[in-house]
């Protein structure tokens, strides 16, 4: 059954991507069309004093300017605000909801003009009076105001007397900088107006039915007056998981002109949303002389806004990687005058195990055993957190397969040992962690007579696949060549889906599409059965499968109807068959996924310039639906871990409380000529524990790993340990 | 962004008249000014548009000198067969800097009327001497890590961020500027400014006046020179520190010298004591290190700048090893030679 499941199969709208045919948030058409831009608050804390539109009202073309005095009915509530990935703890941030400034950048004023360049031009001319007050967003200088979120750790055994009794100690602070997603497409929302009322929202989201939820929450609208759709998003990668404000803008805006508006933020704007908190990371660990550990400390401390409590799981994987007897763990976190962070490709592992693999390098270098070795010596086959088996686990093959493609046998462990010309050689290597989710997903199937499917569910492809893996399980369950599968997604009225987030829709949207396939078997079978002298009469549903067209015998094929022949006879054209899959709760088994991640530098020794020449990834990750765009994911993975290590950081004034460097000219990300080879291994990971198909997820463990990586080749190649990233040159000088 | 008129020029006489009017600027390929003009940064109310004047040509002139029109496209001057023979210091730098598309549109005369980098001139909403004189100067005290080491003044710590103009500032070039009163022609070295207590003056350019070319003289250092540009990524950001080194040697002995650095000054920085240090002398890293002590004299360094003091000298005895060994830094090929 598996033509297409397992293959590189090219991405089924890869032509539309291509072409332009693939329509944005920001591109759909709309009748006499609106559109709004936003003005943002310049002070971090405070309330408005005075906002004067008069000047900008008096811009020809303008239309209206929304604020928090004039606009539209928004929810009063705290509840309706809190979209389905909210903090538990907190009250959201509510955009033009009234005269606070939480901070900077805030939006406070939505010009509404004609067209784009009116609107802009208008809002430099909105005339805006603070009241300011004490603020603060600097977290290292706040540090001592952690405070411990609520639910701290299980501790095991006595990691204090154990650090202090261990043969040999490392404990360091490691610290990450903001950094923002920079997805390509910027955040957009064209809301339009329909004749009868009712709204059709093209969103950038992650989740159509979030959006549709929130929205009808927050402006008190019932389900069948909004729909939500987002057919294409060009990147998010966490950011769109909660509805941003411009969706909010834009209907606000619909709803107090009667008209349809689209608001499109700038690249600076978008530094307003959400990022991946600052962290300081606080690593101890404590091992025998012979390499085994035993303590391991954590302790994360990060920021948050004022209005929440956004906090991720830092620790959590020093929590369950490594066996040690002995363990504390602890996230705390600062308030500061700045919006709440957000999830960002592979949260809290992404800084967590960024810190805890380097401390594992420094570990190593302390008790002279090669990295690997070390991490083999601490190896655990059960989540040390739980004590659980895992459904499957190939980390040690992972290192295995890494270090022989990688050369890493040929690696002298002196650091400044190995050379080329005038550059410093550094080899180092780090484990990648993440979890293996899968939550309750819908999918409708629409199986017409000619044997084409429409497969639909409503979750979002934020460039990631899922439009291709649908069509390739569909293609595979349902029998049919994979051009005979349309795949809509991404439309609030579609099957029930989740954000599209945390890896876990492959998964999650592949098992859903068995599900229902599965019905329109049942169906097939019920109508080949009733055919007069039908080979199926009396089979089993479990002895039959969908193959070329037919439905057949599962053990023999030429016992078989073809899919026209079945709807012929049962006087039908069409089966339409919907299904929610749900996954059984095992609570008895970890399910992670893994990788070893190995990494050259070359650092020119005089000027400190690196450059990443050779990244190997080894992921086991179960079984991988598509080894094409798997590998892409991997590989994108992979160059975003390079730009954490060496470019990424939000840079912020703490005197103004403004990011600095609000634009992708100044916030660095790695560049073509910063990219070399990066080798991606897809380990063999046979999982029939975790699902049906052995399915983990790729999207987030790709980073996991790459920067510690980096970081430890750096030090191998130069001698010198940068614990605070990005490692910029400078910093190799002194 | 401002509202503003627009109107093309019919030829130079043209713009100069337009220019008259103290609301308009000139817009060549638009790179830069078109993204001050989204920030609110430049508000002009009429912009005038060279884009079509003829002054895209590269002659030789009687003298041997070279005559660069100032819409010459960045990247049809790397790529011109005359600078790369003669000049190819010049090339160079031009290919170190920004991305091929920007190249593409960016105009000789644009690129050495760029303005700075410095985070708090395009951000309005903070203090800033050379975008609101008289405001306060937030990167002295504040994100100064991309800041100034030489010339720098009290008011004002910015560097200027052209890869063309220090090379330009090697070769000893000339820019040719038409005005109300005429013509005249400018060293490079004193057509930018130092920020004293004006930084909101970047140039010499005066009022209606509109460059036309930049003149390379003769010598053109073709055999031993190199352009080096140290940056956070590999490409596509602006120089911590460059330079642009050009020799004459007679066997080992330094004849003639050139060395200007980019990315520590408001100007590109030449240093005529550090080329006179230079000359007479054997080329071995000893003197290449006295020669960036001597260019470094008086520099000064912010809470986080400090560095480029250390870089700027390994960067400057480095190029002028690649130099002297006639293995000039490839602008295609990031490792370092
Ligand atoms: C993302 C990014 C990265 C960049 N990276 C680099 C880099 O690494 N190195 C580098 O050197 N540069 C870099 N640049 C800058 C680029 O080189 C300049 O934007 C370009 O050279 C400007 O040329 P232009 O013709 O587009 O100028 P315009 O934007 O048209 O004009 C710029 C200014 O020059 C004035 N002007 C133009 N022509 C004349 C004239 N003939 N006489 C008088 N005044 C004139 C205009 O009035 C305006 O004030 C980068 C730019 C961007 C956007
Ligand atoms: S360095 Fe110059 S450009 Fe930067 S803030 Fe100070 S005055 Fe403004």
């Amino acid at each position: 059954m598996n033509a297409y499941v397992g293959t590189p199969t090219s991405r089924v709208d890869g032509r539309a991507k291509v072409t332009g045919a693939a329509k944005y948030a920001g591109e759909f058409p709309a009748d006499k069309l609106l559109h709004g831009f936003v003005v943002e608050a310049t002070i971090p804390c405070g309330r408005i004093a005075r906002l004067d539109t008069s000047e900008a009202l008096q811009v020809e073309g303008v239309l209206d300017v929304l604020t928090h005095a004039n606009r539209p009915p928004l929810a009063d509530k705290v509840e309706p605000w809190k979209d389905e990935v909210a903090p538990e703890k907190g009250s959201p941030f509510r955009p033009l909801y009234d005269d606070t400034i939480k901070f900077n950048s805030q939006p406070i004023a939505l010009v509404v003009a004609e067209d784009w360049e009116t609107a802009k031009f208008a809002a430099t001319l909105v005339r805006v009076e603070y009241e300011q007050r004490g603020f603060a967003t600097d977290l290292e200088g706040e540090r001592s105001n952690a405070a411990e979120k609520d639910k701290p750790h299980k501790p095991r055994g006595d990691a204090a007397a154990a650090l202090a009794g261990a043969d040999v100690r490392h404990e360091a602070d490691y610290v990450i900088p903001t950094e923002h997603h920079n997805p390509m497409e910027l955040y957009a929302t064209t809301a339009v107006w329909e004749s009868n009322g009712k709204l059709t929202i093209y969103d950038k989201t992650q989740g159509v039915q979030n959006v549709h939820k929130f929205l009808c929450g927050v402006f008190d609208k019932k389900p069948d007056d909004i729909r939500v759709v987002s057919p294409y998003v060009g990147g998010a990668f966490g950011s769109g998981l909660r509805p941003q404000y411009q969706v909010v803008l834009a209907t606000l805006g619909a709803l107090a002109l009667k008209r349809s508006v689209r608001v499109v933020l700038t690249r600076q704007q978008m530094y307003g949303l959400g990022y991946r908190p600052m962290t300081i990371e606080r690593v101890a660990l404590g091992a025998k002389s012979d390499g085994t550990l035993d303590a391991v400390t954590h302790e994360a401390i990060a920021v948050t806004s004022r209005y929440e409590d956004f906090a991720r799981n830092d620790t959590g994987w020093a929590e369950q990687l490594y066996k040690s007897p002995n363990s504390r763990f602890s996230h705390k976190l600062v308030h500061l005058d700045v919006s709440t962070p957000s999830d960002m490709r592979a949260p809290g592992a992404a800084s967590g195990v960024c810190a805890l693999e380097c401390a594992m390098d420094e570990l190593a270098v302390a008790l002279k055993l090669d990295p690997v070795e070390l991490r083999l010596k601490c190896y655990s086959d059960r989540d040390q957190s739980e004590n659980l088996p895992y459904t499957s686990k190939q980390l040690r093959e992972c290192y295995a397969r890494g270090a022989d493609a990688f050369g890493w046998s040929r690696r002298n462990p002196a650091p400044r040992s190995m050379r080329d010309g005038k550059d410093l050689v550094g080899w180092g290597m780090a484990t990648g962690v993440w979890e293996a989710l899968q939550m309750p997903v819908a999918v409708r199937i629409a199986l017409t007579s000619n044997g084409h499917a429409e497969v639909s569910c409503a979750a979002s492809d934020i460039g990631t696949g899922t439009y291709t893996i649908v069509a390739q399980v569909a293609a595979d369950a349902l029998g049919l060549p994979i051009e005979n599968i349309s795949v809509r997604l991404a439309d609030s009225s579609l099957p029930q889906a989740p954000v599209e987030g945390g890896s876990w829709m492959a998964a999650s949207s592949a098992h859903a599409v068995l599900a229902a396939a599965e019905e329109v078997r049942k169906e097939l079978l019920r109508l080949a059965g009733k055919m007069p002298g039908s080979p199926l009469a009396d089979t089993e549903l479990a002895d039959t499968v969908l193959k070329d067209g037919s439905i057949a015998g599962a053990s023999d094929n030429s016992r078989a109807v073809s899919i026209a022949d079945a709807m012929r006879h049962g006087g039908i054209e069409r089966i339409e068959k919907e299904k929610l899959n749900q996954f059984e709760e095992d609570k008895k088994h970890a399910r992670n996924t893994h990788s070893a991640v190995f990494a050259e530098v070359k650092v020119d020794e005089e000027l400190g310039v690196i450059r990443v020449t050779r990244v190997v990834s080894a992921v086991a990750a179960g079984r991988i639906l598509n080894t094409k765009t798997g590998r892409s994911q991997i590989m994108g993975s992979v160059v975003w871990g390079i730009g954490m290590a060496l470019h990424e950081e939000t840079v912020m004034d703490h005197r103004f409380g403004r990011i600095m460097n609000a634009n992708i000219a100044e916030y660095h990300i790695p560049v073509n000529a910063d990219v070399y080879d990066i080798d991606v291994i897809f380990v063999d990971e046979p999982d029939d524990r975790i699902n049906k198909l052995g399915i983990k997820g790729l999207g987030e463990i790709g980073i996991v790993g790459v920067p510690a990586a980096i970081a430890n080749a750096v030090y191998h190649a130069t001698g010198k340990r940068i614990r605070r990233f990005p490692i910029t040159l400078d910093k190799l000088l002194d | 962004m401002n509202n503003f008129q627009y109107a093309r020029a019919t030829d130079v006489a043209d713009a100069i008249r337009l220019l008259a009017d103290p609301g308009a600027k000139l817009i060549a390929g638009g790179t830069n000014l078109i993204d001050l003009m989204k920030e609110n940064v430049e508000r002009p109310t009429r912009l005038i548009d060279i884009s079509r004047l003829p002054l895209r040509k590269v002659e030789e002139t009687a003298d041997g000198s070279l005559r660069i029109g100032a819409l010459v496209p960045n990247s049809d001057l790397a790529y011109h067969p005359l600078i790369e023979q003669r000049y190819p210091l010049l090339a160079s730098a031009i290919l170190a800097g920004a991305s091929a598309q920007l190249r593409n549109m960016a105009s000789v005369g644009g690129n050495l009327m760029q303005r700075t980098r410095c985070a708090y001139f395009y951000d309005t909403a903070t203090p800033c001497n050379k975008r609101h004189p008289g405001s306060g100067c937030s990167a002295m005290d504040g994100l100064n890590r991309n800041h100034a080491i030489l010339g720098t003044s009290a008011s004002c710590i910015a560097t200027n961020p052209s890869d063309m103009s220090v090379a330009l500032a090697a070769l000893g070039a000339l820019v040719h500027i038409a005005g109300p009163s005429g013509e005249r022609a400018v060293a490079v070295t004193d057509f930018h400014r130092l920020p004293g207590d004006k930084p909101h003056v970047d140039t010499s350019l005066g009022t209606g006046e509109i460059i036309t070319a930049i003149e390379l003289p003769p010598r053109g250092f073709a055999q031993n020179y190199s352009y080096l540009k140290i940056r956070d990524r590999m490409s596509y950001a602006f120089a911590l520190v460059s330079v642009a080194a050009a020799l004459e040697l007679e066997g080992n002995a330094i004849s003639g010298a050139r060395l200007a650095l980019g990315g520590v000054a408001h100007k590109p920085w030449r240093s005529l004591e550090a080329e006179a240090a230079l000359r007479g002398q054997a080329a071995t890293p000893d003197h290449f290190s006295h020669a960036a002590d001597v260019l470094l004299q008086g520099a000064t360094t912010r809470s986080h700048n400090g560095f480029k003091v250390e870089l700027a000298r390994r960067a400057i005895v480095r190029t002028l090893t690649q130099a002297t060994n006639a293995t000039p830094q490839s602008q295609a090929h990031k490792k370092i030679a």
